[in-house]
């Protein structure tokens, strides 16, 4: 039997859920209006609460981006006064100003019930005993954790980040059972682990893992939980939208529940803004109506993901995302089409002959403009040009299928692409007009 | 009846070829044959060598792609009619012939054959009693 920790609001009716929705929308935008920047945005665009009569008229809402966040810091989004809010994350930015998000008592304790709830879809019980790994202070993923598997009732070890063997001797001395990890890190305390000659299936309890905060494959989780022996649950949050417990994936790890009651979710093509139907990938979109310190409505997260067509099996009736697909701002548009460099990526790591390191150029060439993919070969070399030529082929049907456009490919020798340090650069773009 | 190939993947960029050969002359591995097949776009790096392992583990080891195939090795007489007379006994046997290229050296030639079929390669070999080259004659060349 699934149980739920709020079972009418999880497995609400579709019709029920939306009208739940139109009534918080509207909270929140008479909310929204007492703070700085949304009086200036709705006196703009003549909006109010009264003029939103379905939540199709969401529409009629301006986006919110970032940069509104950065340019009202540090509290022009502030919709109650400052003697109501009792806490403020900020993130730090790299460029510019850093963004502020408030919140109230109440907004904290609807926050510790998002993340508890996504705690108790993926088994996580009061009788658990919680380590979160994560950083503490400014970076939600501590607080934000801390708070929400306190208010399921586990036993909580805020044992923060870093120091491997600390960590493992807290898992084995306490008897933690669940962890909220970052995954590259979760491999890493494996491999600590089978250093130090402890065995995690039998020498710890550990059942259960949210991993996030990093994108990470498929593949990644799944080797994390065969080398724990474990089930690990993808979360996502963003400090925007408090921090975790935005979405997370139920034990049927096929998406990740978005909750709701506590965001409108929306996905929009980044170009034409228009929405994008359900499986077709887009940009997030989110409106916060269960959120009084500081409301965002059509907030862009640059994020990009799908909405999966289809109930699903747990009975949850919260639409479900799927794994991020990067960031619109990586978007490359050729010939009117856009292409995801991520969709480039999911086709290449199909070949076995070819390496992880790839580059895509666009050029101008004899006026029009083209698609240059460069990507090395793996641990492939061959004494038969033929086989290079078919390959080059198959990969370029691959990739025209699936981006419409024929781009023209390139095997490199392995080694050959420049490494970078850090963020990788997969696009140049020397177009003449861009 | 078989020697090994080396054979490299190579894009046409200028020096990645000499880097390969200084890697090799400073382990003291001498090339006995090279061709490059290569079109605009990339080409490949057919090599015999003298230890055919030992320069396959140390291309491994440099991070480069690197591939070992069994060719036939054939000696022959050093006149093109010599090279006629061996290649016909494939032909006549319904081979096709993917790639070759020879090398001579004091009195001997030698040529460097693939076909399609490994097999049927090797019982023309037999019947006709063709002089093969092993890897042994290759590091005493
Ligand atoms: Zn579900």
């Amino acid at each position: 039997m699934i149980e739920y920790w709020q079972k009418e609001l999880e497995t609400i009716s579709r019709k029920d859920l939306e009208k739940l929705q139109l009534t918080r929308l509207w909270q929140t935008m008479e909310r929204a209006e007492k703070s700085s920047f949304y009086q200036k945005v709705f006196a703009e665009y003549n909006i109010s609460a009264d003029k939103i009569q379905s939540l199709e008229d969401l529409k009629k809402l301006p986006f919110t981006t970032k940069d509104d966040l950065r340019n009202y810091y540090p509290f022009g989004m502030a919709a109650i006064p400052l003697k109501d809010c009792v806490r403020l994350h900020s993130s730090s930015g790299t460029t510019g100003n850093p963004t502020v998000v408030l919140h109230s008592a109440k907004d904290l304790d609807e926050w510790a019930n998002q993340v508890a709830r996504c705690m108790y879809m993926v088994g996580i019980r009061d009788t658990d005993i919680f380590q979160n790994t994560s950083g503490y202070g400014m970076f939600t993923g501590g607080l934000g954790f801390q708070y929400g598997a306190e208010k399921l009732g586990c036993l909580t070890v805020p044992s923060a980040a870093g120091n491997s063997k600390r960590q493992i001797k807290f898992i084995t001395d306490f008897g933690t059972t669940c962890l909220h990890i970052i995954p590259s890190y979760a491999i890493r305390l494996a491999e600590v682990m089978l250093a130090e000659g402890i065995d995690p299936q039998r020498d710890t309890k550990l059942h259960t893992f949210c991993i996030g905060a990093e994108p990470h494959s498929e593949e990644q989780r799944q080797r994390i939980e065969r080398m724990l022996g474990i089930k690990a649950y993808n979360c996502f949050g963003m400090s925007e939208m408090n921090g975790p417990g935005v979405a997370f994936e139920c034990k049927e790890q096929n998406g990740l529940h978005i909750w709701e009651d506590y965001t409108i979710v929306e996905i929009i093509d980044p170009v034409t803004l228009e929405p994008v139907p359900d499986g077709e990938v887009g940009e997030l979109v989110l409106t916060t109506i269960n959120r009084e310190a500081m409301p965002l409505i059509r907030y862009r997260t640059r994020d990009l993901t799908c909405i999966l067509p289809g109930e699903c099996k747990c009975g949850r009736t919260h639409k479900r995302i799927a794994r991020f697909k990067g960031r619109s701002d990586d978007m490359i548009i050729l010939k009117g089409v856009n292409i995801f460099p991520i969709q480039v990526e999911e086709i290449l790591m199909q070949f076995k002959e070819l390496g992880s390191n790839y580059l895509i150029t666009m050029g101008t060439i004899d006026n029009n403009d083209e698609m240059l993919i460069e990507v090395e070969l793996g641990d492939f070399s061959t004494d038969d040009y033929s086989r290079l030529q078919n390959l080059t082929r198959t990969i370029t049907r691959h990739l025209k299928d699936e981006l419409l456009i024929t781009p023209r490919l390139k095997l490199v020798s392995k080694g050959s692409l420049p490494v970078q340090e850090g963020k990788v650069v997969r696009v140049v773009d020397l177009r003449v007009n861009s | 009846m078989t020697v090994n190939q080396i054979s490299i993947f190579l894009e046409n960029k200028y020096g990645k070829l000499n880097e390969l050969l200084t890697l090799l002359s400073k382990e003291n591995i001498r090339i006995i044959a090279a061709t490059v097949a290569d079109t605009t776009e990339f080409g490949i790096l057919r090599m015999i060598v003298s230890d055919a392992q030992k320069a396959h583990q140390l291309l491994k080891d440099n991070n480069v792609s690197v591939n070992l195939t069994e060719v036939l090795a054939i000696a022959a007489q050093p006149a093109a009619d010599g090279f006629a007379d061996i290649l016909s006994h494939f032909t006549k046997a319904g081979l096709s012939i993917e790639y070759m290229y020879c090398f001579s050296s004091k009195e001997k030639s030698v040529l460097i054959l693939r076909t399609n079929n490994r097999e049927s390669a090797l019982e023309v070999i037999r019947k006709q009693n063709l002089k093969c080259i092993t890897e042994n004659d290759l590091m005493n060349l």
